[in-house]
């Protein structure tokens, strides 16, 4: 059984239509890479996933259960956390405050406070700060950490190498291994086409809302994807 | 000499006060940006709710608090889970308006249920027992005890804020509502406990205040003003600055009702326009 | 079907706005009490629906407009229509610097400030003891009597002053939103950041509007207490009579509505007339319906009727 599943999936900002009928699954300690060109509909999917956005309670499935439309907190509780885009970290809190924030809903796991310091040892050196003094990387880092105590069975990472140069860049990828070796599914929107192809198993591209090309990362070759990617008559 | 320090002190004193005033007020415009109209309306309310069960139970007036904080409490929650909440977003129009409303609802629904009349609880000689540190120089024991019963407050919430996961909840609600949904943690409940905090701090101003000066239906919007001026002048986002900001007004309030008694509340609204004029952020703000 | 709506609706406008010229005294006072209601109610639904400031002490210019007619006239013996356009002058240069500094404050603190206006006039107002100090002042019976020697002479013009008023008003700003000025505010009403990003100076329009508004206001606070002789603090810078009602108004006709305060005003008086005798269970009645409005309805009562029509008769094309 898939740790997650959707089935036909549409999301609507008001009138407007952006996921038309995604299919797609994930199984667990899998990682998924999902790409397309700004606006394909990927934060979208992600916002569906999470509950920010409603949608059609059967069209999700989350372990076997339907979970569509449910509030975001209940999806937490469940096993589903989000890395967002831009991060977007507590301006106000420490660097530990926003990871013990990330614990909130009482999940127990392999995730504690020590182990994701571990994980990021320079959060370490720096718990105390205001999470916005930190570098782009570290900001990075602490999202990251913040979604992990949690301790999810299901990982969304929306764009986690945006703005960041590509030392640091690997730095955060780094950690992706030991996360899904918790048995956690993961699930990457990259703009970082190479990036993807390195971390993924199985790859979906959208555009326009809709799934245009889908496999395992393996076997992709650069030119199809950008075909995909751009929609260009092959 | 003597004269001006005692004015100074007895502008002080009453400073507790106006920091109960504008710490409810505060609390809510932290978390949420809502600016609660109804609030000095509530105050009153807490003081009502005292006076009722005086009326009714003959009890010590201070003793209401045990029963009035966490029915307060209680009904701010309510209200803001049932309707405030609905008021949230870019638009700061529904929840001026709404509280506006809800202004004019307690104002009128007090004067159905207790007449127009100016009240008092009667707390007796609690509220007038002095003592005389200097010839001509009274500290009133009550104003001063409320003082530091606003300090202890306010210490409290700060200590709440920032050492427990709920206070940080809060902190965290209001820096990015959506966001701490994605910690498990439903941004609706929060509001709610924000105005709970918020009412519970001012039914506990309310009962002090209605034992020490008069009060009545229409006593709400005064209330609020105050309150608003106080943390104005204390700097917006800072709690401290609010209790600084409330000795201020008093202060000013004092000095002006020594020149003559009718410019008690003008010389603290001229105080509040001019620190405005020289200080637009206040004298101590957090809050960008 | 939506033209011929119009028109029966303008007519019975204008039949409505006859009565008081062929009337009684009683229904002259009520014409004139509509007019300049429904001109404090366009002036806010201006400010708060287009320019985006909401106040919540306009009422501080209602009243200064009075005392200054009431000043002049007493102290300068000027004739009362003369003052008249005094008044309207002093709200406005008055609102300048208040402006000004008020607009250090953001939001709804803006709004609290406004208040905190209104109450500095109001308590100065209750100390100046040449104006009367808290019981007031009235006006000489000279001034009144060389407007006109016959009472319901003078309430017919006091009605057509009004009615004037709250005519031009409307046609002004009407005429305001037309123009490119009009069109930064609808900018800023709609999308502040986007338009300040764009060049609109957001601050200056927003402040010309405020004074601007505040000298009609004051217009009407002055047309409003010469009609009554009488000026008093706590009536001229009543909250509840020159705020709340307004608001009321402005949010069940429709804010940022052309047609909103008009429709307000209409439903407020008939409202008014049929339960305004349960006292205190009115007002609530009345904050209730504010609220209810608030939540269900942003768009008042005019925003429904226009989201109704445009269900029924979908967009037509060339229309």
């Amino acid at each position: 059984m898939s740790l997650l599943e959707t089935k036909k999936l549409d999301a609507f900002y008001g009138d407007f239509q952006a996921l038309f009928g995604i299919d797609m699954h994930i199984a667990r300690a899998e990682v998924i890479g999902l790409i397309g060109a700004n606006g394909a509909g990927k934060t979208t999917l992600l916002r569906a996933l999470t509950g920010l956005l409603p949608a059609v309670s059967h069209s999700i499935l989350f372990g076997g259960q339907p979970i569509g439309g449910s509030r975001a907190e209940a999806l937490v509780k469940r096993g589903i956390a989000m890395v967002p885009e831009g991060r977007k970290l507590f301006a106000s809190l420490s660097v530990e405050e926003n990871l013990k924030l990330g614990a909130a809903t009482g999940r127990h796991g392999v995730w504690t406070l020590d182990r994701v310091y571990g994980l990021f040892p320079v959060l370490a050196e720096k718990r105390t700060a205001y999470a916005t003094t930190l570098s782009g990387g570290q900001q990075q880092m602490v999202a990251i950490g913040r979604a992990l105590m949690s301790n999810p069975t299901l990982l969304l990472c929306d764009e986690i190498s945006l703005g960041l140069a590509p030392v640091v860049v690997a730095d955060v990828y780094r950690a992706l291994p030991a996360i899904r070796a918790a048995g956690t599914g993961i699930i990457v929107v990259e703009q970082d086409i190479g990036q993807v192809l390195r971390v993924a198993d199985r790859l979906y591209c959208l555009r326009e809302g809709r799934v245009v090309l889908q496999g395992p990362a393996q076997g992709m070759n650069r030119q199809e994807i950008a075909a995909a990617y751009f929609g260009a008559a092959a | 000499m003597i004269g001006a320090l005692d004015i100074v002190v007895q502008g002080l004193l009453v400073g507790g006060f106006y920091a109960l005033f504008a710490t409810g007020l505060s609390l809510i415009f932290g978390v949420m940006r809502l600016v609660n109209l109804a609030h000095g309306d509530v105050i009153v309310l807490g003081a009502f709710a005292a006076l009722f069960l005086v009326q009714q139970t003959g009890v010590q007036p201070l003793l209401c608090v045990v029963l009035v904080v966490p029915l307060m409490a209680g009904l701010g929650y309510l209200l803001q889970r049932a309707i405030l909440n609905r008021t949230l977003g870019a638009n700061i129009l529904p929840p001026l308006l709404v509280t506006f409303g809800l202004s004019i609802v307690i104002q009128n629904g007090l004067l159905l249920g207790f007449s127009a009349d100016s009240q008092k609880l009667p707390m007796g000689h609690l509220t007038i027992v002095s003592v005389s540190l200097l010839p001509g120089l009274n500290v009133g024991l009550y104003p001063l005890g409320v003082l530091i019963l606003a300090a202890l407050v306010i210490g409290g919430l700060q200590m709440f804020l920032y050492r427990t996961a709920l206070g940080t909840a809060l902190r965290g609600t209001s820096d990015d509502p959506v966001t701490i949904r994605l910690m498990g943690i439903d941004n609706r409940h929060i509001f709610g406990i924000a105005t709970a905090l918020s009412f519970a701090v001012a039914g506990l101003a309310g009962v002090l205040m209605g034992g020490y000066g008069n009060f009545s239906p229409a006593a709400g919007p005064q209330n609020l003003l105050f309150g608003f001026e106080a943390i104005i002048i204390g700097g917006l986002g800072n709690l401290w600055g609010t209790l600084l900001g409330g000795m201020i007004l008093g202060v000013a309030q004092a000095i002006g009702a020594d020149i003559d008694p009718g410019y008690q509340v003008l010389a603290g609204h001229i105080a509040f326009l001019a620190i405005l004029l020289a200080a637009p952020r206040g004298l101590f703000p957090r809050m960008a | 079907m939506r033209d011929r709506a119009a028109i029966v609706f303008g007519l019975s406008l204008l039949v409505c706005a006859a009565i008081p010229l062929f009337g009684d005294n009683g229904e002259r006072q009520l014409g004139l009490e509509f007019a300049a209601t429904l001109t404090l109610a366009t002036l806010w639904n201006l400010l708060a629906g287009y320019a985006g400031v909401i106040s919540i002490g306009q009422q501080a210019y209602v009243g200064l407009g009075g005392y200054v007619l009431f000043a002049l006239t007493v102290f300068a013996g000027m004739p009362v229509l003369a003052a008249l356009p005094l008044a309207a002058a002093a709200c406005g240069l008055i609102a300048m610097p208040a402006g000004r500094l008020l607009f250090r404050l953001r939001g709804p603190h803006f709004a609290i400030g406004t208040w905190v206006l209104a109450e500095v006039f109001r308590l100065s107002a209750a100390q100046v003891s040449a104006l009367g100090g808290g019981s007031g002042m009235s006006l000489p019976i000279m001034s009144i009597l060389a407007i006109s020697h016959s009472r319901p002479q003078r309430l017919l013009d006091f009605y057509l002053l009004s009615a004037a008023l709250a005519l031009a008003t409307s046609a002004a700003v009407a005429v305001l939103l037309r123009s490119r000025f009009g069109l930064g505010l609808t900018a800023i009403r709609d999308a502040e950041a986007a338009a300040a990003s764009l060049g609109v100076d957001v601050m200056a329009l927003k402040w010309i509007v405020y004074v601007i508004t505040a000298a009609l206001t004051g217009l009407t606070g002055a047309l409003l207490f010469l009609q009554n002789v009488r000026i008093s603090p706590d009536a001229a810078f009543s909250v509840n009579d020159w705020t709340a009602n307004v608001i009321f108004i402005v949010v069940i006709g429709g804010i940022g509505r052309p047609a909103g305060p008009l429709i307000g005003c209409l439903v407020f008086f008939a409202f008014r007339a049929a339960f305004a005798g349960y006292g205190a269970w009115y007002l609530i009645g009345l904050g209730g319906l504010a609220i209810a409005m608030m939540l269900l309805q942003p768009q008042g009562i005019v925003g429904f009727v226009e989201a109704a029509w445009r269900r029924r008769a979908p967009a037509r094309a060339g229309v």
